[in-house]
């Protein structure tokens, strides 16, 4: 294996302790505690009525906007990691094509937030 | 390397990685023993009490408590995913751990990006999240859910731009680089106010009061695990507050010095790290006492009008100013 795979192998270790825990926590009280399941017991909470349609019906569209934007910005901090790490080289070059990227989307976040994309009331 | 030597090195990680997963689980059980008392002595109450001195048992017997209760998995859910989604989130806030140095060169995997790993594995934790809640099949939980998702989602933008922001002045991507750049001083002097951004990310990201809206009790009961019950409730549960202290812990490694001790005369070590994540954990209860909680709109104004362009801002200038000064540091 190559040296530097070998610095994630803890990962990997960490991952199948995790794994074993939660596994071990779950199937110890389905083990420990007593079921006894009926239907009342199984049906979803809604304080107290039988519930009345199924969860999964439409939701506010401003959610799916948030997920966009968030994308959008999320892979600008993407790239922004690597500019950050090599600034010391690539010098006022890399700053002013940075600034540039940076301008195009300030302009589509000034866009978004006059179009009220922002709003929640 | 030889399969023998191999072997001897899985089981030192292993080993390693129990050594620190072990005191992490007692300290997330000791942290919600802390935050019943902190509260409750804000409010002049006692706190538990009554299991062990002083109540110190107290953790230890919820635990055994949640392990005697019913596993409820709703008819309408979809079983494995429901199963599914607690397991992640505490599988998440685990493996987060393994890049955390908690002395010069003490971290188990020394990745030469563990910020950048640090900041994929946080984004991660909004699938536990939207997995519980569309599972569960319930209302609450699907609004819950949906919400706790966007104000999550909300918040990691400017997190990240204040991360980069503290790259600027490391110049690596590496944990232990970064404590080691704060030998003169701490990042939280010279950028101050992104650690104060940070900050408040990090109660929003982690659902903590007064962002805590994922939970608002009085109105969606309990948000996205309404449904769940016994040790699936304390996988979530256990990840949420372990999640809080890996906040804490990349609160004290980006801004406070890490391991690196504040007063001259004394010795650097992992003590330090582990004071300053205590106090950074204790500020997290103290807002949590303090300050009521947030409308929605309100919560998305300040992450998407106020942090977002600030955050922005200011990362541009100190790209600038470091720039300007021929500040920027010449990493690896």
């Amino acid at each position: 294996m190559q040296p530097v795979l070998l610095n994630y192998l803890p990962i990997l270790v960490f991952l199948v302790i995790a794994a074993a825990i939660a596994l071990a926590m779950v199937g110890g009280s389905l083990i420990a505690a007593h079921q006894k399941p009926y239907a009342e017991k199984l049906s979803a909470y809604e304080c107290g009525f039988e519930p009345f349609d199924d969860a999964r019906r439409r939701f506010d569209v401003r959610f799916y906007l948030v997920a966009i934007l968030f994308i959008i910005f999320d892979l600008e901090v993407a790239f922004l990691f690597p500019w950050a790490v090599s600034l010391s080289r690539i010098g006022l070059f890399g700053f002013f094509s940075m600034l540039g990227f940076l301008a195009v989307l300030t302009i589509g976040f000034i866009y978004e937030w006059r179009k009220g994309a922002l709003e929640w009331e | 390397m030889g399969f023998g030597e191999g072997l001897l090195h899985l089981l030192l990680v292993v080993v390693q990685a129990l050594a620190l997963l072990v005191p992490l689980l007692i300290g997330v059980a000791y942290l919600t023993y802390a935050e019943r008392k902190v509260l409750a002595a804000i409010q002049l109450r006692k706190g538990p009490n009554v299991v062990g001195p002083f109540g110190l048992w107290q953790p230890f017997a919820d635990a055994i408590k949640m392990l005697m209760k019913e596993t409820i998995i709703p008819a309408g859910s979809n079983r494995l995913l429901f199963l599914m989604a607690p397991m992640l989130t505490f599988g998440l806030a685990m493996i987060a751990w393994a890049v955390i140095p908690v002395n010069d060169g003490w971290a188990i995997a020394d990745i030469n990006v563990g910020v950048l790993y640090l900041f994929a594995i946080s984004s991660l934790g909004v699938y536990g999240i939207i997995i519980a809640g569309w599972a569960s099949n319930s209302k609450y939980a699907f609004l819950g859910a949906m919400r706790s998702a966007a104000q999550m989602v909300s918040y990691e933008v400017s997190m990240g731009f204040v991360m980069v922001s503290v790259l600027l002045c490391v110049g690596s991507l590496n944990l232990n680089d970064v404590v080691m750049a704060q030998r003169h001083v701490w990042f939280a002097i010279p950028l101050f106010p992104m650690f104060v951004v940070f900050f408040i990310s990090t109660l929003a990201e982690t659902n903590r009061a007064p962002f805590d809206l994922p939970e608002g009790e009085s109105e969606i009961v309990a948000g996205f695990f309404v449904e769940y019950s016994a040790m699936a409730f304390a996988l979530f549960f256990l990840g949420e507050y372990a999640n809080m202290i890996l906040m804490s812990t990349m609160t004290s490694i980006l801004f406070l010095g890490g391991w690196l001790s504040p007063v001259g005369f004394l010795p650097s070590g992992p003590g330090w790290l582990v004071l300053k994540i205590v106090v950074v954990l204790f500020m997290f209860l103290w807002v949590r006492a303090t300050f009521p909680r947030f409308r929605y709109d309100q919560l998305m104004r300040l992450g998407w009008k106020v942090f977002l362009p600030f955050s922005l801002a200011w990362l541009v200038l100190t790209a600038g100013v470091l720039l300007a000064m021929g500040w920027l540091p010449h990493g690896a």
